[in-house]
This record gives C-alpha cells, structure tokens and sequence, in this order.
C-alpha cells in the first residue's frame, strides 16, 4: 500500500488504528471517483484494497446459480474475477505500451476503482428484480446500467486520459470502454433462477 | 524486418547516386513493378531542385533514424513490445478504412502499414470482436425469447470463452502458418522476399475488422439479409487479404499460388459460417418443463438440459 507515512511494526502501537486510516482512505477515494474532479488522490496514493472489495462484491452477486448447467448460465465467480484482473492488467499495458506515464498500480487502482459506479448499478438491479420480470423491469435496469457505464467511462477517463499524448488519447480510452461495456453487460443480462 | 530494412537502405544509396547524376530528377520508389535491378525509378521532371535538395535531406535524416532503430532492443526488454504499439489513433482510422476498402492496385502491407507493422490493431479488434460476437449471439436469444416465450433465456456465459479462444486463434496461428508456408517457398524460389510474421498478423488482423459490423446486422433476424450481409463481408475482407497476398505469391508456380490463396479465402469463410452456426442459431422452440419452483418467474420456463442443436461445436 503506497500510503505517505509507513508506521512499521510498532508494538506499542494499537492495531485497529491502521485498518481505520486504510478504510478511510479507500471510503475517501470511493468519493473521488463518484465526484470525479481531477485531483490527485487516485493517482498519488494508490491501493489495490477498494478495487479488491469492489471485485468480490461484483463477482459474488453476478455468479451463476450452482443448479445451472454447465452449459448456459452466467459467468462463475472466478470468470468475472479473471474478466476484471486480466481486463485492468491488458489495458494497464495497452496504456503503457502505447507511451502513457502512468505507472502499473497506479493504473490498475484507477480502473478498479471505477468499477464501483458499476457495483452500485448490480445491486440496483438485483433490488429491481426482486420485483419480479416484466418490461417495466428491463427499462429500468437498462436505464440503471446505461447511467453508470457512462459514469464508469468519465470517472476513468477523467484519470486516465491525462497520461496519455494526444494523439493516442482515444487508442487508450477505447480499450477502457470495451472493459466497462462487458461488465455492464454482465450486468445486464444476469438472470437470478 | 530485415529484409524490409535492408530495402530502403538501398533504395537510399541508389536515389543520392542517380540524384548527383541528375539533380533536376524527382525519385520515385516502385515496390510493386518488377523492375530488373533496384526499386527505384527516376523521372526527370520539371521539380524544382531545393524540392529535391529538401527530399535528400529527408532521406538522410530518415537512413540515420534507421540506422539507430536498426539495433533494436531484445525481446526480452519492455522497449521491444513497444516499438509495436507505436501508432497514433489517426494511423489505425486508416488502416481500418484501409482495410474495409480493398483495392486492387493497394497492397495493404505497402500502402498503409509501410513496414510499420502495429499489434494494436490485431490484439483489440481481435477483442472487439469476440465480445461483440458474444454479446449480440446474447441478443438474438432474448430477441428470440420475445418472439417466442417458450425459449429459455440463459446468459450463455461459455460462449465469451469459445468466441473470444477461436477469434485469437484463427489471428494468430493461421497468419503463422502462412508466413511459414511463405518463407518455405521464399527459400525454393528466392525472389521477392515475404511479409514478416508482424505484417501477416497484422493483415489478418485489420481484415477482420469488417466482420465486426457484420456481427452487428446479423441480429436482423431475417435468414436470406443475413446470408447477404455474411457474403457481402466475407467477400471484402477475403479480397483484402487476396490482394496484400497476391504480389509475393504470383512468383511461384501457378498450382502453389491458387492453392494458398483458395486456403487463405476457404478458412476466412470457415470463420465466418462457423460464426454464424454457433453464435446465431435460429432456435427451434424448445418442448416445455413445468415448473419445479413455485417461486420461478413464469416467462422463465426451465428446460431438459439437453437441447437440440443441430451445429454441435466440439
């Protein structure tokens, strides 16, 4: 974690301090990317904590029932986990190879981070269906998931697109929408049995 | 690369020559005529000679930037990969315009990739492609389900693997046969050398960028449109490849030249029908369950695991 003060194993020191100022930290940038400014925050102090958590908690509502067959169903749990890590990681070097001055985590918290907006939607959507199928349902589970794709979308590129020269800027971005629209779209088409 | 390199080198060596013979001459470089000795053609015009002084300077200044990219970085260095992504977004809108208009004068290796061959273009059109496969297959089922409420709706998850395992596969090991194949001939024949294996993957690569608005129309659900749209495609990403293919391999024998270009067009319309059977099955509808939760949404009817489906992938 690339916090500013490292306080090492101090055994005077009390334990739940240090877990209060990490959540803290993660609860702030939670913030930042749902009012995306350009600051700094994101990049500076980047931590893989919050993209962790938001990972799991997408991975674990959007897992298929395990009466599914095999055959049709959603993803499993370790599917959408690979589809986010190796999604962040091959844009990651995309931005990289193409000249970004970014760096490896930095990036890679950038874009877990904003996942959240998308966490938010899946559970929206799972509030909805509870409500039972219905057109009115899909309409507004769209709507849900439209909003906050795009919110995805400005939230990352308000970080990302700085880092690149421009006239690269849309090869790096594009990557970051494909990202986003399949998660959306696992989203969408989640189906409880 | 080498082959390539070596190329301009002499092209270079060639033009000052001819140039201090006759400074009034403008050069012209011909990879696609055959001519007897070197690739380059001079036309005495009516060019002004600072036009031509400017363009020598050019040159030079190009041949000390080859020189220098000439040592290029191991494979093992992160410099090496990034000598591949070095395109602005400009350059790879053209290349894919490139490739969605093949013409037959236009080799796409020399026309537009210039012996800059990109890996951006292939790796994420290669993704766009798959997911885009998956999801609009995705979308026929539910258009289906709307039609037909007795189909069962399923997210059909296997099928962003298969889609996105075959569309990498057929991108990357059928270009690495045919630059194999070629560089085979290259050694009987020793004439006209063949692409690398970065400019066939690349030619692959951008040549199946037009499936991806194909992919997008196949969910009109009307049979005789999509068979158009699938031909219409097929057709111009094939004589994209055709054409980029045809200058190295009119060399060979006639029988070896109508044998690889007939491979090369019967895989391209493999993938495309293979495409088309797995992700875009017209469903028959499905023989009905009841129910065997009482809590189960009614327009979701649960099905026999085993459906009948006529194109069985492996």
């Amino acid at each position: 974690m690339a916090e500013a003060e490292e306080s090492p194993g101090d055994p005077g020191t009390a334990s739940p301090r240090p877990l209060m100022r990490d959540l803290k930290a993660v609860g702030k940038k939670f913030m930042h990317v749902l009012y995306p400014r350009k600051s700094n925050t994101l990049l500076r102090d980047w931590d893989l904590w919050g993209p962790l958590i938001l990972c799991v908690t997408l991975a674990l509502m959007l897992q298929r029932d395990p009466a599914d067959s095999e055959k049709d169903g959603g993803p499993h749990f370790a599917e959408v986990f690979v589809i986010v890590w190796f999604g962040a990681v091959t844009i990651t070097l995309n931005s990289k190879l193409l000249g970004g001055n970014i760096s490896f985590f930095q990036s890679l918290c950038v874009l877990g981070y904003c996942i959240l907006p998308l966490t938010v939607a899946m559970l929206i959507c799972r509030l909805v269906l509870l409500a039972g199928p219905g057109p009115v349902n899909f309409m507004v589970r769209l709507f849900v998931v439209i909003v906050m794709f795009a919110w995805s979308i400005v939230a990352s590129t308000a970080f990302l697109a700085d880092s690149q020269p421009p006239n690269r800027r849309a090869l790096a971005v594009y990557p970051v929408f494909l990202f986003y629209f399949v998660i959306s779209w696992m989203i969408l088409t989640f189906t409880p049995q | 690369m080498a082959a390539a390199d070596e190329l301009t080198f002499h092209e270079f060596e060639e033009a000052t020559n001819l140039l201090t013979e006759t400074p009034d001459a403008a050069t012209t470089s011909r990879s696609d005529q055959p001519t007897s000795q070197g690739h380059v053609a001079v036309a005495v015009g009516s060019g002004d000679s600072y036009g031509a002084e400017d363009e020598v300077e050019e040159e030079s200044d190009k041949a000390a930037l080859l020189q220098k990219q000439q040592q290029q970085p191991g494979f093992w260095t992160f410099n090496y990969y990034q000598s591949f992504f070095d395109v602005d977004t400009s350059q790879v809108l053209d290349r894919i315009k490139g490739s969605l208009l093949p013409r037959p004068g236009h080799n796409f290796v020399r026309h537009y990739l210039r012996n800059r061959p990109d890996l951006y273009g292939p790796f994420w059109i290669c993704a766009t492609l798959a997911f885009v496969l998956a999801v609009t297959g995705n979308l026929t089922l539910v258009l289906a389900q709307r039609r037909d409420p007795s189909i069962h709706y399923s997210p059909q998850f296997h099928k962003v693997t298969v889609a996105g395992i075959s569309i990498y596969c057929y991108a990357w090991l059928v270009p690495l046969a045919l630059w194999g194949f070629l560089r085979w001939r290259k050694g009987v024949r020793e004439r006209l050398g063949p692409y690398t294996f970065l400019e066939t993957v690349c030619v692959y690569g951008y040549s199946l960028f037009v499936f991806i608005p194909m992919v997008v129309l196949w969910l009109i659900p009307v049979p005789w449109l999509q068979w158009l749209f699938g031909a219409l495609a097929l057709g111009l990403s094939a004589a994209g490849l055709v054409f980029t293919l045809w200058p190295v391999v009119r060399e060979d024998t006639r029988l070896v030249a109508a044998v690889l270009l007939s491979t090369v067009v019967l895989l391209h319309a493999l993938l495309a029908m293979g495409c088309k059977l797995y992700f875009f099955q017209s469903l028959p509808p499905e023989h009905v369950t009841p129910p065997h939760q009482a809590a189960s949404l009614p327009t979701n009817i649960p099905l026999s695991p085993t459906l009948p489906r006529s194109m069985a992938p492996s």
